[in-house]
């Protein structure tokens, strides 16, 4: 929440209260590792607490030590002012707590009442639990906005629906402190207000949440109360409202953040991959890629902007030769097969085509193979590496050495299993392999997830010099600025489109923003004079059905929906971004105008011309706005003081537009009661 | 860092495993009333201190190294092959075949047709449970059970209805020709004064298989294959990243694994018997998963393993002729060996990491 | 074929599918907790010894039934201890548990009645004797429903009736009851059960206790009902066609009961006739022996409905965020 919402803190009668949950010097260790070190916290009763850090801070660790998951090596936990002894989940759940998990913990294949009853049933007899738990879910549905069809199978809901069954789940087992960890990350920005709505709704209730995440911008939004880890410590315990996106920024990564990149200005060439409506349909039915057409000239890097899972890896795996799709692609005006047996990794790389895959772990490298075994991968069917029938090991350590050495690796010890290298020094084994087979292409997935910050800058600094050399590259990463510090083109992906292309210099976060949410210029174009015009149910309701679309084209088709979405809709939305100014719609414009700056409640008007007023590109690429983990950090702790004005924000979702939305496709019926999936012994005798 | 040094995890682990197999073997014999003692110096003494002991042993070790390196070829693509025994059953119709049906001029030349037909036979009835893993994800380990009772019933068919010539009672073909008989240890050592490994059924074919060994080293390890192979097994989604086609890995390792095993005939079917009999796997192509998980997949390993259950076999039968111990003690021996290297390596690793961990903590 | 054949051969084929089906409903409580379990045939096998030793010392057959029932719930245990605690690849524990069984059987057979790995032959109150169920004689001279009643469906051993009426308890279980609810979500998805505060290791060692339980039984049926006395390598496969039928039956109890009769249909025709002459050609009694697997690798290939199995089956558990 911003400063609008009275702090709970300042409540003489809150103060007095014991806080609901207290940890003391929690202390675990991994092995080697240390995940979490003396940490103290305190968090009020009623309201939302949140622990940001980046990717391995530990915040993750100390949760998993509250549900009882990791037992901690030593400390002590407090629930509403009592020791308490919490060594399993069972403990956890009798104390209060109820946690949804990044990834849900949900059997795929029972429905959303059995999952809500397993382990939480009232007698060794299912039928009554079930019939207990009807009730109570329709109970929490109308309490909570937590709409979900009790008799829907998992495996058919949307990951937003899924998600509001883990909380459901809590809720069933009477938790009054919930955690959340990283839960906006698998959703749409209309699915993350939800939450957030469900969230306010449930401290409206008098419960306890703590909120983990790495977005500082939920952190702004959401939370009373904020606390900063940084690898396994806790840094420091602020509230909300007194402390800014910059000061946040800073404590988390622990000294000062500057976006910069040095780069000339491109000289783009001919072009030199061309794809033209480019369509995919996974094994599910769902439509992935819905006629891409793109071109990436030689010289320049042409960055993918999106909300994961909008078809930028569909996209990435089809270049990369492992995606079978329909449409042309062409490379140096060639046209390449994109079916059968000339299409796969190899004849990609044979057409200089070179990938580095968004997760290294799972694709880019096989963890347990030696460096150098590591270096040849993909390309070990090239005859230079061959001597008769075998590998030339030999030849391949040596380069690889060398390769290690260019790339700057650490350790440079080519013999090392790759599973040993940090997560920075295996992505420059990856891109090093790439880099140097001097592709004419080259694909870049998510450059620096997970990836120490020492190596972002260097890893930065590779992908401009070979765009220098004049190669083409296309980047798709979720971290904005990462795109704007490096993309000379930006086209923006939703639901397997490209929505639109801009150059950095000549667009900002916000106007990207709209895009990844699927509103498009000539949409905004018809922005309603009046923001205001909707009431509070109204938006809610609007924002539910843009969520329930979006979920649905996200990950499955067949989506129970509370609101039936039209095909072809014209969906009014009512801007919440001024609201700040209006008092008695505060609470509702707190929750769906997630802007982080509290000060400038910006006219939404102002969206016609961002174009105009976009500030230079450089400083459009904000620092307030730290998002995955990776950052790129300038090593001068001087140039920091970037101006906060020049920043705008991005309030995905919320903003209000009249937005020619094309709902995706809906290949089977939504009504889950009648699914053929469903168990047949459920119901009777089998057979 | 790695919890454990390599040579740990290559050689200390799998020795503790089957230091534990034996002591538990040890008790098995205590509590069958023998001496444990006794019975290993009988079991060195059959199988090692003799020529004809070492004849035997090694005859045995052939079987297991063929099968070892059948199950090793398949783990590093991850996969399964339970279904050895099968595959060297009708890999031993492949011997039988080649060697009744061709005129062959000697016994080299036999042996290579032989070994050809044996390996193609094998591979072939590897083949559909690979293809169906491949394309239609049925799980290997049951397609690959499946298989070995169905190889059981189709080569009893073929015997008694087929193969078997007229009058004869047994289920088995007739004997094969002079030139397809591959001279034994003790043609092939023996001088005129001493005879070595005298009625020992130790064969040419150990030969074959120690090569055999060789060429599924460089064949892991040093060609472009076998880098796929090994790639597949790790990470499936790294292999469809790189190009590699997890239907052909799944494939090819198969056929190779298979062919290994239908392999394991030729030393059996042509080397000892000299015609094919119902039961000439004897059990064999299962020992091969133990060979295989204590020989680390590792070709060496596989032929170390293959002679400690070589010298195993051996001693064992010794044992059943001189003791009250049946032979179904190396059945135990094995499944302990199968047991600990292979289901409850955890239970032996994970104290070991924590003393490594330790000890480097402190260092 | 005439009527009375037509009942023999059915009477077999529920004496033969017993074994099967108390198998395959074992496996289907082991691997439905996402343990799988090809070491049936090993359990089964060591239950049979155990049971008929037993019975032969004691001469109490209800003596080796428990000591059966104990034997192959060691084997469980240590399947357990292998797959659950020790996270372990259960494919190769069950394999292991098989040669065990295979081995130990024959040396204690051979230690304790020295007659080459066979127990003493069962007599008397030493075997489970058929069961005649009430009216059986009056009825039997009803036409058609007489002779079922008295042939078919009365004078088994009280084992084949608790494994009949251990499918509908099996589906009951599963499917009504909260130690089902939990039992099936920790092969689908332990993480989900283990977070909601319930144990995946307790359930899953009940799961193959349970397996372990019902093969005893099995083991104890073959050994002390349908034959009198241990034998070598007795099973001879029986675990690997439970297996095979549970495959087949997708997991299921109801299925599990038609396969397994399916199943031991096959080899009841099989014993009785040697080759099946349909005229045209020759049904060989090998492709008799071989069809259940046949039957199993065509379901496993999907071209006939798909079996999918649990989705966490096979896999160790261990806790993930």
């Amino acid at each position: 929440m911003n400063t609008a919402v009275a702090a709970p803190e300042t409540d003489p009668l809150l103060a007095s209260v014991p806080p609901a949950i207290q940890l003391k010097g929690i202390s675990k260790a991994f092995g080697p590792v240390q995940a979490n070190k003396n940490i103290s916290i305190s968090v009020k009763p009623g309201t939302i607490h949140g622990i940001i850090g980046e990717n391995g801070a530990g915040k993750s660790t100390l949760m998993s030590i509250l549900y009882g998951f990791y037992k901690a090596d030593s400390g002590q936990i407090f629930i509403n002012g009592k020791e308490t002894q919490i060594p399993d989940s069972q403990a956890a759940i009798k104390a209060g707590i109820g946690m949804v998990f990044q990834h849900f913990k949900l059997v795929q294949n029972f429905t959303v009442l059995e999952n809500v009853i397993l382990g939480a049933e009232d007698g060794p007899l299912l039928r009554p639990s079930l019939n207990k738990a009807r009730g109570v879910l329709k109970q929490l549905a109308e309490e909570y906005e937590l709409n979900v069809d009790p008799d829907a199978i998992i495996e058919n809901l949307s990951v937003g629906h899924q998600q509001r069954v883990e909380i459901l789940k809590a809720l069933y087992r009477q938790a009054d402190i919930l955690i959340l960890d990283e839960p906006t990350g698998v959703l749409t920005p209309a699915e993350a207000d939800h939450l957030f709505r469900i969230l306010d709704n449930l401290r409206k209730e008098g419960k306890t949440i703590i909120l983990i995440t790495h977005k500082l911008r939920e952190i702004m939004d959401a939370t009373d109360t904020v606390s900063v880890m940084r690898r396994g410590e806790m840094t420091a315990t602020v509230k909300t409202a007194e402390t800014s996106p910059e000061r946040l920024a800073e404590m988390m990564v622990g000294r000062k953040v500057l976006l910069q990149v040095d780069k000339k200005p491109a000289e783009p060439g001919k072009p030199v991959l061309e794809v033209e409506n480019l369509r995919l349909t996974d094994e599910k039915g769902v439509e992935r890629l819905k006629g891409i057409s793109l071109n990436v000239l030689a010289g320049e890097i042409l960055g993918i902007a999106g909300v994961a899972g909008n078809g930028q890896s569909e996209l990435l795996e089809v270049l990369g030769g492992y995606a079978n799709a329909t449409g042309t692609i062409r490379v140096n005006g060639q046209e390449i097969d994109l079916t059968g047996k000339h299409s796969d990794g190899q004849s990609r790389r044979a057409r200089g085509i070179a990938h580095v895959p968004e997760d290294r772990h799972r694709e880019g490298l096989i963890m347990p193979f030696t460096a150098w075994e590591n270096t040849v991968f993909g390309y070990h069917r090239d005859p230079k590496i061959q001597s008769g029938m075998l590998m030339d090991n030999a030849a391949i350590k040596a380069e690889a050495a060398a390769k290690m050495e260019r790339f700057d690796v650490r350790p440079p010890n080519p013999k090392l299993a790759a599973r040993n290298f940090s997560g920075g020094n295996q992505q420059k084994i990856v891109l090093a392999r790439e880099i140097e087979r001097n592709p004419d292409i080259l694909l870049v997935g998510q450059p620096t997830r997970g990836v120490d910050i020492g190596a972002i800058e260097f890893i930065h600094q590779q992908i401009i010099r070979l765009r220098d050399e004049g190669k083409a590259i296309l980047l798709v990463s979720v971290e904005l600025d990462e795109i704007f510090s490096l993309s000379d083109r930006i086209a923006v992906m939703f639901d397997g489109q490209i929505m639109g292309e801009r150059i950095p210099s000549e667009t900002n976060e916000k106007e990207l923003g709209l895009l990844m949410a699927g509103i498009t210029d000539t949409a905004h174009a018809k922005m309603p004079a009046s923001p205001m015009a909707m009431s509070e149910e109204e938006v809610q309701e609007a924002a539910e059905i843009e969520a329930d679309a979006q979920a649905e084209s996200e990950l499955t088709p067949e989506v129970p929906q509370d609101a039936e979405a039209p095909s072809e809709t014209e969906v009014k939305l009512t801007t919440t971004d001024a609201g700040a100014e209006v008092a008695p719609v505060e609470a509702q414009v707190d929750e769906t105008a997630p802007d982080i700056r509290t000060d400038a409640a910006p006219d939404i008007s102002a969206d016609d011309e961002t174009k105009t007023e976009a500030p230079a590109a450089a400083d459009i690429a904000s620092p307030t706005m730290p998002h995955e983990e990776p950052m790129t950090f300038s090593t001068d702790p001087v140039d920091v003081e970037t101006p906060p004005a020049k920043t705008e924000a991005i309030s995905l979702g919320s903003l209000s537009a009249t937005l020619t939305q094309s709902t995706p496709e809906r290949p089977k019926s939504p009504d889950t009661k009648s699914d053929p999936i469903k168990d047949p012994e459920e119901g009777g005798k089998d057979g | 860092m790695d919890k454990m040094p390599g040579w740990a995890d290559a050689v200390l682990v799998p020795l503790i495993s089957l230091l534990l197999a034996a002591i538990l073997s040890a008790l098995v014999i205590i509590g069958i009333g023998e001496d444990p003692v006794a019975a290993f110096k009988l079991m060195v003494d059959g199988a090692l201190m003799r020529s004809s002991g070492w004849g035997y042993t090694l005859y045995y070790a052939t079987n297991f190294i063929f099968t070892g390196l059948a199950v090793a070829v398949a783990f590093h693509a991850r996969l399964f092959n339970i279904g050895g025994e099968g595959q060297a059953m009708i890999g031993g119709l492949g011997v039988a075949l080649a060697c009744l049906y061709i005129p062959w001029p000697n016994w080299y030349v036999a042996l290579l047709g032989a070994t050809v037909s044996a390996a193609l036979f094998g591979a072939m009835w590897a083949l559909i449970p690979a293809y169906l893993q491949a394309k239609r994800g049925s799980h290997i380990v049951i397609t690959t059970i499946m298989f070995n009772f169905i190889a059981a019933a189709v080569l009893n068919y073929i015997l008694v209805n087929i193969l078997r010539p007229q009058g004869a009672m047994d289920p088995a073909t007739a004997r094969f020709p002079e030139a397809a008989q591959l001279p034994t240890f003790q043609d092939m050592f023996s001088t005129a004064e001493t005879a070595m490994f005298r009625g020992a059924p130790a064969n040419v074919t150990f030969f074959l298989a120690v090569f055999m060994c060789l060429a599924v080293w460089v064949l892991i390890w040093r060609t472009k294959l076998g880098y796929e192979i090994r790639s597949f097994g790790q990470s499936e989604s790294a292999a469809k990243y790189a190009g590699i086609s997890p239907i052909k890995i799944t494939v090819v390792a198969m056929l190779i694994s298979g062919g290994l095993a239908g392999m394991m005939a030729l030393n059996t079917t042509m080397g000892e018997a000299e015609r094919l009999v119902m039961n000439a796997t004897e059990g064999a192509g299962f020992i091969g998963i133990a060979v295989a998980l204590m020989g680390r997949s590792h070709p060496l390993g596989v032929l170390l393993a293959a002679l400690l259950f070589g010298f195993l076999y051996q001693g064992g039968a010794e044992l059943a002729l001189w003791t009250n111990i049946p032979r179904e003690l190396i059945v135990v021996i094995q499944a302990l060996v199968i047991l600990f290297t292979g289901a409850l390596d955890n239970m032996v690793r994970m104290p070991l990491e924590k003393l490594f961990l330790a000890a480097r903590r402190k260092a | 074929m005439d009527f009375a054949t037509l009942l023999q051969v059915l009477d077999s084929t529920v004496r033969l599918a017993t074994p099967l089906l108390l198998a395959c409903l074992a496996g289907l409580f082991s691997e439905r907790a996402g343990i799988f379990d090809i070491g049936l045939e090993g359990k089964m096998l060591a239950a049979a010894f155990f049971s008929a030793a037993i019975a032969a010392i004691t001469g109490d057959v209800w003596m080796g039934l428990g000591a059966g029932i104990l034997a192959s719930l060691a084997l469980s245990v240590l399947h357990g201890l292998a797959s659950i605690t020790f996270r372990g690849n259960q494919l190769i524990s069950g394999v292991a548990i098989n040669f065990l069984a295979a081995g130990l059987t024959v040396l204690i057979a051979q230690d304790w009645f020295s007659q080459g790995g066979r127990t003493p032959s069962l007599i008397g109150a030493g075997r489970f004797e058929p069961i005649i169920l009430p009216g059986a004689a009056e009825f039997a001279g009803v036409p058609l429903i007489g002779p079922i009643y008295a042939e078919l469906i009365s004078g088994h051993s009280i084992l084949v009736y608790v494994a009949f009426a251990m499918v509908p308890l099996t589906w009951w279980l599963l499917y009504r009851t909260r130690f089902g609810l939990r039992l099936r979500a920790v092969g689908e998805a332990p993480e989900a059960v283990d977070t909601a505060g319930v144990s995946v290791v307790g359930l899953r060692f009940v799961a193959v206790g349970i397996c372990g339980i019902l093969c005893g039984v099995a083991g104890a049926y073959l050994a002390t009902a349908l034959q009198a006395g241990f034998v070598k390598d007795m099973t001879a496969g029986r675990g690997f066609i439970a297996l095979a039928a549970l495959i087949f039956a997708k997991w299921r109890p109801w299925y599990a009961l038609y396969a397994c009769l399916l199943f031991g249909l096959l080899q009841a025709v099989a014993l009785r006739y040697q080759n099946i002459d349909l005229g045209a050609f020759v049904v060989p009694v090998q492709f008799m022996d071989a069809l259940p697997y046949i039957l199993t690798v065509v379901i496993l290939a999907g071209f006939v409905g798909k079996a999918i199995p649990p989705r966490a089956g096979g896999e160790p558990y261990v806790k993930e965020r």
